[in-house]
């Protein structure tokens, strides 16, 4: 059975398939051990790196400077990789080309945001469920589930999982180890689209409704409604709002490298919203009339730190300081029992050169043509994620209802099996 | 006075159009340009200092009214103010000491004067403690009604001695602009060299194997990064880019060419960043009276975030940026807006600026300040070239300093004269 190289995704499903056999008595350690989240890949150490490295499909070049602090996660892939991807596709016959085509999608930034990469993900799985037939000699379960784990590290290495998809995959695997052992191989099929589409329709779209209406009632006449980055979710609500008939104003606030606020902003402004634009920078110089900022999340952790796109830190601190609610909308699936303190342990390094080239802006690219000594001695860091303290965000909206930080571990705890038996 | 008044529209002109960048090259400027007007000015012979401070005043109005957010240019025009004052002073006393006037004598001669400030034995006596004691607040407050009477006095005390004394009269009045060029002369050095003096501190502030960060471009900060290198204390630097005019890269260039330990990050990434930093060291673009910053715009984040945190804030500032203003709404009235065509591309977001649909106003507004403002609680420690100072001792120093330089203020000095001299005179008599 083909072992994930990297066990990132969800609890090591082989013990409970391998328990399942052995029959009730269970070790009660395994039982304990299956609830801790599993150990990551440690990319400081050598000989794991080396050993991954021989696995892999894209080719890892050397990442030269890189930062001592991050050494622990992995370098960034960037869309120089595609072509290497693209004349390796008749070789990966195991790969489904639809979950082909979504790891190149990631690669190269097409896909991106928690809830889009997620139902991406789910509909090429459920595309190559309804392809697969169980080989000879074989259980549905256990040879879907390696398949299944083996789309997922070709996924892993195209970009790391965001933390939506980590518990996406979670429930799918949960869902084949559960499936009765009497259903013939098309029904079982069946009932994993099924149980796919369920997850989708219950867990993103139909809660993005709810959370629509709980932070629509946030939102007064003549308000000052700021958000930052691009969050689909915040989009949604701020339009929906429009729609109802809501008077407010939008500020969009816009960081380096991405950019993704500019998007954002256009979408707005086409639906008729007035809309204030501004970079990270000046957030103190806006914040004076907001009176609600509306942020979105990758996943919010169960200290109640708030996993977001880079820069929304910035965003809750100088709210709170100028003593302006914040509230984070999320849906209750990207919730995850980890819990993190700052924003070093567990991040996503980026392209570091869009951070010295600034696109559509000859005047400002001061780092072209460096020296090899200069190279030596500069280092580019280009995160994707930070991790914002519980005590900047008022409220989280979910599709549970409007929660204070502090609630987070609840809903994990007790809403978490409820999903998982759907 | 031609001359100078093409000078001083030329100066107008750069300020006006912002041509000159950096607070330290603006005030150098200023202080040049007044000194050419000061040895352009034609002096009489009595109440020297009133014309010159006349002059330096009409002019310095014109310059601050030209470019209100860079406030180097206020501060230099109040330093040569004082310049003026003091010059005048010690040269009064100088010439006062040398002529063995009588106490009875003046009290006559000044006694029937409305608004004519008394020059008693213990104004003299005050006068000649001042310039050989270093200033302390009582000598401050002493000082105020003698500042303000020199002028008079020099011309009261000229009449009544006669011609004996318009000789000295006519040398002194040269001395007086030479005695006040220099001392502008000496400022301009002072500007030039702020940055070494704050960076001779560096070494005291910065320990081995520390981590620093910095937002945006000061060229106090680099003299001050390196001169710690120089000797040779190792470090490493985070370099937050400072959009949208990117002046971090600038820096990590220079940096690196300097040999430094540097990583760029994005503006976004300070928070993330900042729990493992060791200390924040930036520059200023102004420094108000109450002890806040007027500093690049971002640097509010990141001061709050290091608060946060716990990391010392450091200011560099030299002291030509040491302004005595209070400053009131600091983000509205202290602060120039850009071109929005830094954010936004005009071409790619012409479609968003339609004014067409419903109101008829444009739905897109683009927000893009230059400086922001950081309260004086958000900073530990200001690094100026006369050493290292809390937020609330530069409220302190500044108090005084305007105190005693305020001339139009003079009505209200010479009250507060009167009650003091009689005091005084009444101590020194017994």
């Amino acid at each position: 059975m083909k072992q994930p190289p990297q066990k990132k995704d969800g609890p090591p499903v082989a013990s409970s398939v391998a328990a399942s056999e052995r029959g009730v008595d269970r070790p009660v350690e395994k039982e304990r051990k299956k609830d801790l989240p599993p150990p990551r890949m440690q990319f400081d150490d050598e000989s794991r790196v080396d050993k991954a490295k021989r696995r892999s499909l894209l080719n890892q070049p050397e990442a030269r400077n890189r930062v001592e602090l991050f050494r622990h996660l992995p370098p960034h892939k960037n869309g120089s990789q595609l072509p290497y991807l693209e004349s390796k596709f008749f070789e990966l016959h195991e790969m489904h080309p639809s979950v082909y085509k979504v790891g190149l999608q990631y690669l190269t930034g097409d896909t991106s945001g928690g809830n889009a990469r997620c139902i991406a993900m789910l509909q090429a799985f459920q595309e190559a469920i309804r392809d697969y037939s169980t080989p000879p000699e074989k259980t549905l379960n256990r040879d879907l589930t390696s398949k299944i784990g083996g789309f997922v590290s070709f996924l892993i290495e195209c970009r790391p999982l965001s933390m939506s998809m980590g518990n996406a995959i979670r429930f799918l695997k949960s869902r084949i180890a559960r499936l009765p052992l009497t259903l013939s191989e098309s029904e079982a099929k069946a009932a994993l689209c099924s149980d796919i589409d369920r997850f989708i329709n219950e867990k993103i779209v139909l809660a993005d409704k709810v959370i629509l209406r709980h932070a629509a009632t946030k939102i007064r006449d003549g308000d000052v409604l700021l958000t930052y980055g691009s969050s689909c979710v915040v989009e949604m609500i701020l339009l929906y709002a429009h729609e109802i008939g809501k008077q407010f104003r939008v500020v969009v606030v816009d960081s380096r490298p991405m950019l993704e606020g500019q998007k954002q902003l256009r979408r707005l402004v086409a639906k008729g919203l007035s809309c204030t634009y501004t970079q990270l920078n000046a957030i103190s110089y806006v914040m004076h009339e907001v009176t609600r900022v509306f942020l979105g999340a990758s996943s919010i952790f169960s200290n109640g730190t708030v996993y977001s796109r880079v820069g929304t830190a910035s965003v809750a601190m100088v709210a709170h300081a100028f003593h302006v609610p914040v509230l984070v909308c999320c849906e209750a699936y990207k919730f995850h029992e980890r819990v993190q303190l700052d924003s070093i342990c567990f991040n996503e390094l980026g392209d570091p050169d869009a951070v010295s080239k600034v696109p559509g802006r000859e005047d400002v690219n001061y780092l072209d043509n460096l020296t090899d000594k200069q190279k030596e001695n500069l280092q580019l860091l280009n995160l994707k994620y930070d991790a914002t303290p519980s005590d900047y965000i008022s409220v989280i909206v979910t599709d549970y209802g409007m929660i204070p930080p502090t609630s987070v571990p609840v809903i994990v705890r007790e809403y978490r099996k409820e999903y998982l038996l759907i | 006075m031609p001359d100078t008044q093409a000078l001083v529209n030329d100066f107008l002109n750069k300020l006006k159009k912002r041509k000159i960048e950096g607070s330290q090259a603006t005030a150098k400027q200023t202080a040049e340009l007044l000194r050419s007007v000061i040895s352009q000015t034609r002096v009489p012979y009595t109440n020297q200092a009133a014309a010159l401070i006349q002059s330096v005043k009409a002019v310095g109005e014109g310059l601050i009214a030209a470019n209100p957010v860079e406030l180097a240019v206020g501060n230099v025009v109040r330093r040569v103010l004082h310049i003026i004052r003091e010059e005048d002073l010690s040269l009064t006393t100088a010439a006062m000491a040398g002529l063995n006037l009588s106490a009875v004598s003046d009290d006559e001669d000044d006694v029937g004067g409305d608004n004519q400030p008394v020059l008693s034995a213990a104004a003299i006596a005050a006068a000649s403690r001042s310039t050989l004691r270093p200033p302390s607040l009582q000598t401050l407050l002493e000082d105020v009604p003698d500042s303000a009477a020199v002028p008079h006095t020099s011309s009261s005390g000229g009449d009544s001695e006669g011609k004996s004394k318009s000789a000295d009269k006519s040398s002194r009045s040269r001395k007086l602009k030479h005695d006040v060029i220099e001392a502008v002369n000496e400022l301009i050095q002072d500007i030039n060299t702020c940055h070494e003096q704050i960076a001779e501190q560096a070494v005291e502030n910065i320990h081995q194997n520390e981590v620093i960060l910095t937002l945006g471009s000061s060229r106090t900060v680099l003299e001050f990064l390196c001169a710690a290198k120089e000797k040779k204390r190792s470090f490493r630097v985070f370099v937050a880019e400072g959009a949208p005019r990117y002046q971090g890269h600038l820096l990590a260039k220079e940096l690196v060419t300097r040999g430094l330990q540097t990583t760029l990050i994005t503006d976004s990434a300070v928070f993330a960043m900042i729990s493992r930093v060791n200390m924040v060291i930036v520059g200023a673009h102004a420094v108000m009276a109450n002890g806040g910053v007027i500093a690049p715009v971002g640097l509010n984040m990141v001061a709050l975030a290091a608060q946060k945190h716990a990391v010392p804030f450091v200011v560099l500032a030299g002291s030509h940026k040491l302004c005595p203003l209070y400053p009131h709404h600091p983000e509205v009235l202290l602060n120039e807006l850009r071109s929005p065509s830094e954010l936004l591309d005009f071409g790619e977001f012409s479609d968003c600026l339609d004014f067409g649909s419903g109101i008829g106003a444009p739905l897109l507004h683009v927000v893009n300040p230059t400086f922001d403002y950081v309260p004086p609680k958000l900073v530990s420690l200001f690094i100026t070239d006369t050493g290292g100072h809390n937020p609330s001792y530069i409220a302190e120093i500044y108090q005084l300093f305007v105190t005693s330089l305020r001339g139009e203020d003079m009505k209200f000095k010479s009250e507060i004269m009167k009650t003091n001299c009689v005091a005084g005179g009444n101590l020194v008599k017994s």
